[in-house]
């Protein structure tokens, strides 16, 4: 188990009480979403899809990689690790 | 008179002469030809593709144009005597493959070989720009690129007004703008194109105003309309770079499939709250092909995924520095400077006062800009909550 730190879009974070960073422990990217799902009712929901997988407007990143390049959420984590949860944005105006 | 000749006669017994035929063969084969004349004299004509380099700053400018101290380099005159002397100067500056051209620009006419009048900046152009020609990176070359690119603005809001602002000053010489909203005042919190008599006024002429107002010389295309899969290429073709200032997920789409087909770059940003994300998408990218929006995000969200219209909202600045960041890319493409954003995602978070840097990468089997298979057509996606982020 490793301690990582999910960093949550702005679009997210009326459900996580306003947090843009939450703490959580998991072995892989896939325990992390899920310890984050469990703390914060009704985020998982918004990044993964009924199969569960990554939704198509949702990008998970590891560090600076996503983590499709990296096995997807089967990426193994390690202590310090940044989960940095990224979803299309259209605003411009 | 005495001490010139002799000086001459050793000149000719040092550096090696090769005759404006012999300078054209080996220039085609890469050779850079330096036409060290006075502004004047180059203002009448010059060899194609020739660096222009006048002989007083010939060695504190050379490294600019043949950076490789072993490249071969021919050097001309009128006549073919100054450059003797310019061909030595290079060979103790360390140049070990200098030539002059024998009987220089003259010669060169006269055989028919080919010329051009360079472009020059009129007096006017290089006052305003003075502080551009004093980089070596932009100069004169680099701001006649600027002058000869044209940029289109998707939007005229809060991404578009600093992006295209700036650009104007900057001296982009065509920028057009596609929007078919009219100012409201609530847009000027953040909008800084418009005006507050200027509510009521559809924003592509309130933008014109502003950007004429400020450089005289742009040539503004308005573009008054809302686009959609039955104008977006007749719109899109002809500019060499789109800057993506939509508010809606229709119209990114839109932006990107139309980008990749006809091989644009697409500056990206958008923006939500104190949130921005800055990108380039060019799978076309010279020597580095990169990522399409598709790459990333291959479907818009549905409308009950996407933030609801209650949560939008952006703090005024926010689209300040996201746009002023897209204007910084849009000027690295055209003169192809450094590093652009094409295959990278930066992140702004205004709160934490972050930048975060994230990978992009190509899909290899995105629909769009992978090349396998036809091109599959442009989509009208669902209007939902314009105001997002708006």
């Amino acid at each position: 188990m490793s301690n990582v730190t999910v960093r949550i879009p702005t679009p997210l974070r009326s459900m996580t009480g306003g947090a843009d960073e939450v703490t959580v422990s998991g072995a892989t990217v896939k325990d992390a979403l899920d310890a984050l799902g469990a703390k914060h009712e009704g985020v998982l929901s918004k990044v993964l899809d009924a199969k569960g997988g990554v939704r198509s407007f949702v990008n998970v990143y590891l560090g600076s990689r996503n983590i499709k390049a990296l096995g997807g959420l089967g990426a193994e984590l390690k202590d310090g690790d940044v989960l940095a949860i990224v979803p299309a944005v259209a605003g411009g105006k | 008179m005495a001490a010139k000749e002799k000086r001459l006669a050793q000149l000719r017994a040092s550096v090696p002469e090769v005759s404006p035929t012999e300078a054209r063969r080996l220039q085609s084969e890469g050779a850079a030809l330096i036409d060290v004349r006075e502004p004047d004299e180059v203002a009448a004509g010059s060899p194609l593709g020739a660096h222009r380099i006048v002989r007083g700053f010939l060695e504190l400018r050379v490294e600019n144009s043949v950076p490789d101290l072993d490249h071969p380099v021919l050097v001309m005159c009128a006549g073919g005597v100054r450059s003797l002397f310019a061909a030595e100067n290079l060979s103790q500056l360390g140049y070990t493959k200098v030539s002059s051209v024998v009987g220089g620009f003259n010669a060169w006419k006269n055989d028919k070989l080919p010329v051009e009048i360079p472009p020059r900046l009129t007096p006017d152009q290089r006052e305003r720009y003075g502080r551009h020609l004093l980089m070596p990176e932009v100069g004169e070359k680099g701001q006649l690129k600027l002058i000869n690119a044209k940029v289109l603005f998707v939007g005229a809001g809060g991404l578009g007004s600093p992006a295209a602002y700036y650009l104007a000053a900057a001296g982009i010489g065509t920028i057009g703008i596609i929007d078919d909203d009219v100012v409201d005042r609530s847009n000027l919190q953040r909008q800084i194109l418009h005006t507050d008599d200027r509510v009521g006024m559809s924003k592509v002429k309130s933008a014109e105003i502003t950007l004429k107002g400020l450089n005289p010389a742009v040539n503004v295309v308005a573009h008054e309309t809302r686009l959609d899969s039955s104008n977006v290429e007749e719109i899109f073709n002809g500019y060499d770079i789109v800057v993506d200032g939509s508010d809606n997920f229709p119209t990114r789409y839109l932006v990107n499939d139309a980008c990749v087909k006809l091989k644009i770059p697409n500056v990206h940003g958008s923006i939500f709250r104190f949130e921005g994300q800055v990108s380039v998408f060019w799978p076309n990218n010279p020597g580095n092909p990169s990522p399409c929006y598709r790459c990333l995000y291959p479907e818009p969200p549905p409308p009950e995924m996407a933030p609801s219209c209650a949560e939008a909202g952006v703090l005024g600045i926010l689209p300040g520095v996201v746009g002023l960041l897209e204007a910084v890319e849009t000027v690295k493409i055209i003169l192809s400077l450094g590093d652009t954003l094409a295959g990278r995602l930066l992140h702004y978070d205004a709160l934490r006062a972050r930048f975060t840097e994230l990978q992009l990468d190509r899909d290899p089997d995105c629909a769009y800009c992978s090349g396998k298979g036809e091109f599959p057509g442009y989509i009208d996606y669902a209007q939902f909550c314009s105001m997002a982020g708006a």
